[in-house]
């Protein structure tokens, strides 16, 4: 095997990428640059193309059409084994017939390595299993084989590391430490990662930027606390933790700020943070997060009149379902200081919030979006 | 007493279910040792003599010389063809695949005795004496059907991902095939060959059709039967048994000690 894959270096370039199976498009002309270096989420609930994009990158699946390079290296039809980039299974697929060291040594002798012991030594020390070199495959607990899976790519030094739901098959404390370890490692080797995941909170434990993915589209791309205060669509704004929806129209303008009427009421949008696009009857949704809504204290924006109907308390926050005169539920989660502790199921109450925390988003949109999908669900 | 037989009766069933099972291979081998005249029927006194000389009876070290090239042969030929079916099965979607799949149970439906009578019928008419390479050849086509069934059971338990994985990690098709592929099918392959092997030393039916004058181990056995079976063919019986059971407790402990460390 040629050694060329290893001069390989620079940023991920996903060009007009289309996969289509018959008419379905599974990516849809997706295009993006992911810098090297970077640990980076492609997040999205089940079907919504990111293991296909994940795949062909890897090369184990042939674009419809457009291109991936890597710096300025194109790579869309090589085989799988001549590009530099390397996979985490998402069940590890370690190989059962082989020990814990030849898993790791498979890459390094494929392309020709003779000495292997120092690069597998290292690398199963930096995932703290080098006791268990000898043993097979099947005598690893879960966490333990993921570690592996992981120390199998990586002691390759590829450009790109592919990581396909690695923490999907593990418990929920293992997923926490793995979370952690995983962004270890990613700073410990510098390899730029692509983290494929379903699941918001790991992508936003771990990655530094975040695409969110939809039916074969990029909804949108930044940091996880951009994509959170400043959710662009409704689908971001709900499968990326909670956010109350009302709809609204745009009244007029003043200084910075944009006047909406919501159901009567005067509320206020930062015009920077207005993302929908013009349309004739200049309809939107006004966006608040639940933790944004205070029920005590009045802080610019207000909503009147609704009626407590349920409180959970969920350990640091309490939880309120409110209904609004207009028949819609609101979510308010209140920080557990003694605050609103007095707080009752069937009081009336007045929600308020700072108008920098609204945002606007398209008023023709699906309030749902993003909603009805299952996270959990694989 | 009653409540000793309820508590123990599956204990008993099972133990029972075995005297069935091995009484036969248990009086085969009882027999082996048997000081035996014309007729190897009664019991006539213990002796090592026949284990001495496995071959002292007339012909039966040539039939079963024949046996062996037999089924080593068709064996040979039997897994790699079946094995390469296989693969074509179970990895490739082809036209008419389920066709194909359908195909190959019916050597295994068909009566051998027809199977058997068919095929002299045919070597005839292609000029074609019976003899040793007819009954390889009949041999080979009984035994592929088992080998693919036994070889695609494994190839379709394989995870098509640890190929990917394999593809992942700088190793081209051939690698891929030879590193990674085939050593997870290898169990599979070597069970299928077992099967094809002892399929074949076993056969009578077709083999009598097809082999002529050519005597194999089960013919001879079933000629002698006629006039008193020599107790040389029962040492040779349970000595392929042990051989067998052998394989069996190697096979076990190779892959138990897989597991362990």
């Amino acid at each position: 095997m040629v050694d060329k894959a290893a001069s390989v270096k620079g940023d991920l370039r996903l060009s007009n990428l289309v996969k289509a199976f018959g008419d379905f498009h599974a990516v849809d002309d997706l295009s993006l640059v992911i810098p090297e270096g970077s640990f980076f989420a492609l997040l999205g609930p089940s079907g919504c193309g990111k293991t296909t994009t994940l795949r062909m990158i890897a090369g184990l699946e042939e674009p419809t059409s457009g291109s991936i390079a890597i710096g300025n290296t194109d790579i869309t039809y090589e085989k799988p084994y001549a590009r530099p980039v390397n996979t985490v299974f998402q069940n590890y697929a370690l190989f059962p017939h082989l020990t814990i060291f030849e898993n790791v040594a498979f890459g390094l002798r494929r392309r020709g390595i003779k000495d292997v012991k120092d690069a597998v030594t290292k690398v199963l020390e930096l995932v703290e299993l080098g006791h268990l070199a000898q043993r097979k495959p099947g005598q690893l607990s879960g966490g333990q084989q993921q570690r592996i899976a992981v120390a199998r790519a990586i002691v390759n030094r590829p450009a790109l590391l592919l990581l396909d739901e690695p923490l999907g098959a593990l418990d929920l404390k293992l997923r926490r430490q793995m979370q952690i370890e995983l962004k270890w490692i990613q700073t410990e080797v510098g390899i730029t990662f692509v983290h494929v995941t379903h699941d918001q909170e790991e992508a936003m434990t771990m990655a530094d930027t975040i695409a969110v993915m939809n039916e074969g589209r990029i909804e949108q791309m930044g940091s996880p606390v951009e994509l959170y205060e400043s959710p662009r669509t409704v689908f971001v704004a709900n499968f990326l933790g909670q956010s109350n929806l009302v709809k609204g129209k745009i009244e007029g303008s003043s200084g910075n700020d944009l006047q909406v009427s919501v159901h009567g009421n005067r509320i206020t949008v930062p015009s920077g943070r207005n993302f929908a696009k013009e349309n004739s009857d200049k309809s939107v949704l006004i966006g608040i997060r639940p933790e944004k809504i205070s029920i005590e204290h009045s802080a610019g924006n207000t909503l009147g009149g609704g009626v407590i109907t349920d409180i959970s308390f969920v350990g640091v926050s309490t939880q309120f379902q409110i209904q609004m005169p207009w028949g819609q539920e609101l979510s308010v989660f209140e920080q557990n200081d003694g605050g609103a502790s007095h707080l009752q199921t069937g009081d009336t109450v007045q929600l308020s919030w700072k108008p920098e925390f609204t945002f606007a988003l398209d008023g023709t949109a699906d309030v749902d979006a993003g909603t009805s999908v299952n996270p959990d669900e694989e | 007493m009653r409540r000793w037989i309820s508590k123990n009766l599956i204990k008993i069933y099972a133990f029972l279910a075995f005297v069935y099972l091995f009484i036969p291979i248990a009086y085969t081998m009882a027999f082996s040792f048997n000081d035996a005249g014309k007729s190897n029927l009664t019991w006539r006194g213990f002796t090592f003599k026949n284990w001495q000389n496995p071959c002292g009876a007339p012909e039966v070290c040539s039939a079963l010389g024949n046996s062996l090239k037999i089924g080593f042969i068709a064996t040979l030929i039997a897994t790699i063809l079946g094995t390469m079916i296989a693969f074509a099965l179970g990895r490739h979607r082809f036209k008419g695949r389920s066709t194909v799949n359908l195909l190959i149970f019916l050597p295994m439906a068909t009566p051998e005795i027809v199977l058997g009578a068919s095929l002299l019928a045919m070597f005839l008419n292609l000029g074609i004496n019976p003899g040793f390479w007819p009954t390889v050849i009949a041999h080979v086509m009984f035994c592929i059907s088992f080998v693919v069934v036994t070889v695609k059971a494994r190839i379709a338990s394989l995870d098509p991902k640890l190929e990917e994985a394999a593809m992942d990690l700088y190793a081209s098709e051939v690698e891929t095939f030879r590193r990674v592929t085939f050593p997870l099918v290898m169990p599979g392959i070597f069970g299928a060959a077992l099967l094809a092997f002892s399929l074949s030393f076993d056969d009578f039916i077709i083999t009598n059709f097809n082999s002529g004058t050519l005597t194999t181990f089960p013919k001879f056995v079933y000629v002698s039967s006629a006039r008193g079976i020599p107790a040389q063919a029962n040492v040779i019986g349970s000595l392929m048994f042990l051989l067998a059971l052998g394989i069996v407790l190697a096979g076990q402990l190779v892959s138990s000690r897989k597991n362990r460390v």
